[in-house]
C-alpha cells in the first residue's frame, strides 16, 4: 500500500481541499493520502469531505495554522 | 447511491463571479458531487479563446485600474487563477455546458470557443433535467 503526500502549505480556498480530493482520486484504495497545509478553514472542510466521501479519517494533528490530516482511502 | 449534484447557470461574465462559481464547483466536486456549470450571455464569452480571465469586477472596475488591484491584492493572498481552478474543476470530472442560443446571439461558432474546456452545447432543456436531480442549483 502506498503513502502519498500532498503539500498545500501556504495555499488558500479552495485549493487544499481540491488538492485533497485529486490526491483520493488517483490512490488505490487502501492507500494512505497525509496532506499537510496552512489554510485554517481547510483544516475542518476536509474531514467534512472525508465524511462525505465515506472514506476513513486517521488523524487530524497541528494547530489551525500548521496542520497534519491522514486518510485512508 | 446517484451521486449527488450542483447545477449552476453562470450568466455573468463578470470575474468576482466567475471566481465564486468555480469555487462553488470545486467545492462540490472536492466533496464528491456531479457538476455541470451552463454558461450563458455574458458567460458565454469567458469561454471564448483567451476569453476567461477577460472578466471586470462586477462593483469597483474602475475602467481597469479596480481590476488591477483586485488581481494583485488575490495574488499576494496566493488565490488561484481562474484558469487553474477551471484546470481542476476539469480534472475531477466537472461539465462545461456552452448555451447555443447565446453562441448564436453573439454571432459566436464552436471555433470561437476553447474545445478544451466545453463538454457539451445545449439549451434550457437539457439545464432543466439536470437541476430537478440536483441537490445544489444557483444562477450567477
Amino acid at each position: 500500500m502506498a503513502e502519498i503526500h500532498v503539500d498545500c502549505r501556504n495555499e488558500t480556498c479552495p485549493i487544499p481541499l481540491v488538492e485533497a480530493r485529486k490526491a483520493l482520486r488517483k490512490a488505490a484504495p487502501g492507500d494512505i493520502v497525509e496532506i499537510r497545509g496552512t489554510h485554517p478553514a481547510s483544516r475542518k472542510e476536509i474531514p467534512m469531505a472525508v465524511d462525505a466521501l465515506g472514506l476513513e479519517l486517521l488523524s487530524v494533528e497541528g494547530s489551525d495554522t500548521d496542520w497534519v490530516i491522514r486518510i485512508r482511502r | 447511491m446517484e451521486a449527488q449534484r450542483t447545477t449552476i447557470v453562470v450568466a455573468s461574465g463578470d470575474m468576482d463571479k466567475l471566481y465564486s462559481t468555480l469555487i462553488i464547483a470545486n467545492g462540490s466536486l472536492a466533496m464528491g458531487m456531479e457538476v455541470s456549470l451552463y454558461f450563458t450571455f455574458w458567460g458565454l464569452l469567458r469561454l471564448k479563446k483567451g476569453g476567461l480571465e477577460k472578466g471586470p469586477l462586477s462593483k469597483m472596475h474602475l475602467l481597469g485600474l479596480g481590476k488591477l488591484m483586485m488581481t494583485l491584492r488575490m495574488k499576494k493572498a496566493r488565490v488561484a487563477t481562474l484558469e487553474k481552478l477551471m484546470q481542476d474543476f476539469k480534472e475531477l470530472g466537472g461539465k462545461v455546458i456552452a448555451c447555443e442560443m447565446t453562441m448564436e446571439i453573439m454571432g459566436l461558432t464552436k471555433e470561437d470557443l476553447r474545445q478544451d474546456l466545453v463538454d457539451e452545447y445545449g439549451a434550457v432543456g437539457t439545464y432543466i433535467q439536470d437541476a430537478r436531480k440536483s441537490n445544489i442549483t444557483l444562477f450567477i
